[in-house]
């Protein structure tokens, strides 16, 4: 086997020198009858070329976004990734280093997070960051549970428009786990933050909204922070495509207290959902109830600048049961893809990137709205934008995807039993081509006809 | 004011009057090691003898800190916050934690004096 | 003969041997590299984007029109910033990892290349289910081989790590006890002191008292006092097998029967499952839930902290509560996500995670798998365990194995006894070994073990390389006897930064990078 260097010769010179036989004697421990005396009953190992072939033949049964005209959002947004990010990620030294627990020689993962951490602070426009968690809906989870220790309270109160992943993933903690966590239902038309505003109580830990929401539409939530605010509550504000965050206002600058995001958009393929990359920030009187790794600045013995993990003593590896989050790994590789691809970007980079998405989704839209029977419903919008079909649209997704049109994301994909089963959820990136557009168009108005 | 008193925590108590002043003790701090967040417990709280009420940081370990008495906390010491090396420097002085006023009185006779508490610590 | 001879390198700066400080800060290869905060060239771009789209602007009145403060680089410069700053971590690519608990065994390229295949990076998870049927085989035949090597029926794939599987798992014994009307009564979970500190960190989470289950002279469970913890209040216990102290709980059947038998359920730790996959299936020892970590027995890269998978397997008992989605089919009917408990997954304990899981992983993880086979597997965990029995034979004379009297499983436990009054901790001999070019094994953990230092070799080491490791450490443990502190105490020296300060990090800590920070510096 390709992968071990043990020759059987080795094995016998090791074996004696232990003072055993054979390699079962030291798993002496085993219960009887518990270890095998063959290989379980699946194909035993391949080569190089075998193995390629048969995951190659999985890929294919798959339609790739590359492919085809793709316009999917919802939480996972294809976008180009420079050929530079795969060679940094790629590099043994980041690929196959552990979490830094040795700083002395690991300096290099430590500093790119403390790049990371800072280049997150600064998108959100919020003091500080971690050093990254799972992915956006474990990252909201995690905020639900932080304003739950920072106001001792526990009752979360969501919108209807959170992505419904990240609400349910809230909704299991806060099951199991004993807070309330209150939902609401999606309204397509326009946001809830009215109907939020007027929930929020003297029990309330923290509000939780998605900006832009799931169905695309961005609204000013300063005032929902106040109210929260006024009543002792947290606002907690979730960005799933964080190449928003170059065209529209930034979380921090509208009052809020957590500021968490799914990172994937930049330096991350899809990976159809995973892995990802959590963003989480925050103020910075909140940094002692922070989940997750954080990564700070420090000097050597020799008074030389130098990074370490720190403030551990939030983990659970120190605190154990009274830690502030059982996480231990998290998304080191994502967090570093993210910083590297939005190193390249730079403060130009990234807002033109920003501007060619809204562009590419505004031209879309003009287009779209002229097909009758499509109604667009988000007004405000960055990259993505709902529009209600005259038919069921998750029947027009099929017959555009059988004509080779990935056209979107239908709500009721996200909501099975909701009334959603009209509205289409639609996302541009600088992917998308003109030509692109054309076709989508095309397979709509064929799928509607 | 009395002489200082220890539990069996490694908390000190200083009684003035009706007033407990408290914190960890000088053997603990050197257990610990550098101290670099003290976690108080909130002004106004109820707390209860044994309860914890307070958590110690250092580098490697979170510590949590006990009542030594029962009572209210009337004032703590915010001058950890800038300075948790004060904890280091003077943990029976300086690096008080916070002042209670004390509930119960008998809670007291439990703690140990200064000479019974070293032979505490050399077990 | 020219009497003084030519020198052939610079002389030391000074009578102590310390070599000059240079002008640049940078050591030859090991370059000093300034964050990228502070190599803004204002105007420089590292992306070309294309041209730009003529569009109405529909962003209300929310255009972001502060800076965002990111610093602007050309693509040079970036390669070369994050070249230079990757090599100063140490990886399995550089050599010897032998940091317990961990796995840190080699990572093949090709599940890279299979990772990145176009069918798979670039799926999206909300595409209509007929233009992912390969996806979803590919998940059906991990779940199979997972099912497989592990004897157990269910398997889910959601959970993104080693801790968030512990959750998932005791999640789903939460919700089976809620099921029958016991969950409410049941307010304890044991574990024994050794355990990962994820274990009672997930247990508290959870709302449950952890209970500490105390270990025999053994390292393994103390039967009769864990015997007498139990009662009805009991939901379950976590324990790690192979434990913490690299050894087989040779009474885990006893510890499966006496927790079923009041009524509990055993949670497995797999994270050391390595040791033992294709050779025990935890199945067949009572188990009920555990968690694989997909980054360790199955050798998808740590890349630096994550990302992970930790996907769970599950007893008949248990599956039905599994998290959401589930996949279902076969090859014949074709594949199919229920993705709601809407949708008939309703005995489901709910999501705990943002779409279908790892997929990443999942590629790289099955082409482990299948490169290996069963036979491998099975070679694979009887290597690493044999390495690991080798480094403990031949460093027990001169180490201290505390459970040192039979064979140990894939990983090798000494204590800091040997360094009794040497003046020296096992930190600072930790420490010794990167300046010998290794990486430091596990320190201080397991807790129960004093100054611990958990050695797992792996099965990637050949012999040679495994010999010079113990011939390193025996060098090692000799110095310390000789008192040679000065190697230790002041070690490391020749690593890329000495020992840090860790409390000034914690006291006044610093997380990011601001210009004012810097100005004032400059100032002073």
């Amino acid at each position: 086997m390709r992968y071990l260097p043990l020759t059987d010769a080795n094995r016998q010179e090791m074996l004696s020198a232990i003072g055993v036989s054979k390699i079962d004697d030291l798993f002496s421990d085993v219960p009887a009858g518990a270890l095998l005396d063959k290989p379980v009953d699946l194909p035993h190992g391949k080569s190089e070329m075998e193995v390629e072939r048969e995951m190659a033949s999985l890929a294919k049964r798959n339609i790739s976004t590359g492919t085809v005209p793709s316009f999917l959002g919802t939480g996972a947004y294809r976008h180009h990734v420079p050929a530079t990010v795969d060679y940094v990620i790629q590099r043994g030294e980041f690929l196959t280093a552990y979490t830094p627990y040795q700083p002395e020689i690991a300096q290099g993962t430590l500093q790119a997070l403390f790049e990371f951490q800072t280049q997150v602070a600064l998108l959100t426009g919020m003091d500080v960051a971690n050093a990254s968690l799972y992915d956006g809906a474990t990252a909201t989870a995690e905020a639900a549970l932080m304003a739950n220790r920072v106001t001792r309270r526990e009752k979360i109160l969501a919108s209807g428009n959170l992505h419904p992943h990240y609400a349910g993933t809230v909704d299991t903690l806060a099951r199991q786990t004993g807070f309330t966590f209150k939902g609401s239902s999606p309204s397509p038309a326009g946001s809830d933050i009215a109907a939020l505003k007027d929930q929020i109580d003297s029990e309330t830990s923290a509000v939780i909204v998605q900006y832009p929401d799931i169905f695309g539409h961005i609204v000013d939530f300063t005032s929902l922070a106040e109210a929260a605010h006024a009543a002792g509550a947290l606002l907690i504000v979730v960005t799933t495509e964080i190449v928003s965050l170059g065209a529209i206002k930034a979380p921090g600058s509208m009052g809020a207290d957590i500021a968490v995001a799914e990172g994937q958009s930049i330096g991350n393929a899809l990976n159809f959902g995973g892995p990802h990359v959590g963003l989480f920030a925050c103020r910075e009187k909140l940094i002692r109830q922070m989940p997750g790794r954080l990564c700070g600045e420090t000097v050597d013995a020799e008074g030389r600048r130098g990074f370490v993990l720190t403030l551990s003593t939030r983990e659970q590896h120190i605190r154990r049961a009274k830690a502030t989050s059982n996480i231990c790994t998290n998304a080191g590789l994502c967090a570093l893809a993210f910083t590297v691809h939005m190193t390249l970007l730079g403060e130009t980079g990234f807002k033109e990137l920003a501007a060619l998405n809204h562009a590419r989704a505004s031209q879309l839209v003009d287009r779209l709205i002229e097909i009758p029977g499509v109604e667009l419903l988000t007004p405000a919008f960055f990259n993505e934008f709902a529009v209600r079909l005259p038919k069921k649209a998750a029947e027009v997704v099929q017959v555009m995807a059988d004509s080779g049109v990935l056209g979107g994301v239908p709500a009721s994909r996200l909501w099975p039993s909701s009334d959603l089963n009209d509205i289409l959820i639609i996302a541009a990136t600088e992917t998308n081509t003109d030509a692109d557009i054309d076709a989508l168009v095309n397979a709509l108005e064929g799928a509607l006809a | 004011m009395t002489d200082i008193l220890f539990s069996e925590e490694h908390e000190w108590v200083r009684v003035d009057g009706d007033v407990a002043t408290c914190g960890i003790s000088e053997y603990a701090q050197v257990q610990l090691g550098d101290v670099v967040f003290v976690d108080l417990p909130t002004l106004g709280a109820e707390v209860n003898k044994d309860d914890d009420c307070a958590v110690v940081e250092s580098v490697k370990a979170a510590s949590d800190v006990y009542a030594p008495v029962s009572g209210e906390v009337i004032e703590i010491n915010e001058a950890l916050e800038t300075d948790p090396g004060l904890v280091n420097s003077d943990a029976q002085g300086d690096g008080w934690f916070f002042k209670v006023k004390i509930s119960d009185a008998s809670e007291l006779e439990g703690l140990m004096d200064e000479a019974a508490y070293a032979k505490f610590c050399k077990g | 003969m020219l009497k003084d001879g030519r020198p052939t390198r610079p002389l030391p700066a000074n009578d102590s041997g310390e070599p000059f400080a240079t002008f640049t800060g940078s050591r030859a290869l090991e370059q000093d590299e300034p964050l990228i905060f502070e190599m803004d060239s204002p105007g420089a771009v590292g992306v070309d984007l294309p041209t730009k789209v003529a569009a109405k602007t529909r962003l209300g009145d929310l255009a972001r029109q502060e800076k965002v403060g990111l610093p602007s680089l050309a693509e040079p410069t970036v390669v070369r910033h994050y070249t230079r700053i990757s090599r100063l971590n140490y990886g399995i690519d550089t050599g010897l990892f032998p940091l317990g608990s961990c796995t840190m065994k080699h990572n093949p390229r090709l599940n890279e290349r299979m990772a990145r295949l176009p069918g798979f990076a670039d799926l999206h998870p909300m595409q209509p289910v007929s233009t992912i049927q390969g996806a979803l085989a590919l998940m059906q035949h991990l779940k199979n081989w997972l099912s497989v090597l592990t004897g157990m029926p269910g398997v889910a794939l959601p959970p993104g790590a080693g801790a968030h599987g512990e959750l998932c798992g005791m999640m789903a014994i939460k919700a089976a006890l809620n099921s029958r009307g016991d969950g409410e009564k049941r307010r304890r979970v044991l574990a024994p002191a050794s355990a990962h500190g994820t274990n009672p960190a997930t247990a508290a989470m959870l709302g449950y008292q952890v209970d500490e289950i105390p270990e025999n002279d053994r390292g393994r469970v103390d039967l009769e006092a864990f015997k007498a913890m139990l009662g009805e209040d009991v939901a379950g216990i976590m324990l790690t097998n192979p434990n913490t102290c690299g050894v087989f709980e040779n009474d885990i059947r006893a510890i499966a029967d006496a927790i079923h038998d009041i009524g509990g359920f055993f949670y497995c730790d797999g994270a050391n499952f390595n040791a033992i996959v294709g050779r025990v299936r935890p199945g067949d020892l009572g188990v009920d839930a555990m968690h694989i970590n997909l980054h360790k027995t199955f050798s998808t890269p740590h890349g630096g902290g994550g990302p992970g998978a930790g996907p769970v397997v599950f007893s008949e008992a248990l599956a039905p509560f599994a998290p959401i989605p589930w996949i279902v089919g076969d090859d014949e009917t074709g594949f199919d996500l229920i993705e709601s408990s809407d949708q008939g997954a309703t005995t489901s304990f709910g999501r705990m995670k943002g779409f279908h899981g790892q997929m990443g992983m999942f590629t790289r993880a099955l082409t482990y798998i299948l490169s290996h086979g069963s036979d491998g597997l099975m070679q694979a965990s009887g290597d690493a365990v044999l390495a690991a029995n080798y480094v403990k034979a031949r460093l027990q004379d001169v180490m201290s194995a505390p459970f040192g009297d039979g064979p140990c499983m894939h990983e090798a436990l000494f204590d800091e006894s040997f360094l009794k009054d040497t003046g020296i901790t096992t930190l600072d001999f930790a420490k010794a070994m990167i300046d010998e070019g290794y990486h430091p094994m596990t320190m201080y953990f397991p807790l129960v073990v004093k100054g611990a230092m958990l050695i797992e070799p792996t099965e990637s080491e050949s012999k040679e390389s495994l010999d010079k490791f113990i011939d390193c450490l025996r060098f090692l443990a000799e110095e310390a006897k000789n008192r040679n502190v000065e190697r230790f105490q002041q070690a490391p020296r020749f690593a890329p930064r000495r020992r840090l300060d860790e409390t000034q990090a914690a006291r006044k800590p610093i997380l990011r990078w601001r210009p004012n920070v810097q100005e004032l510096q400059a100032a002073e």
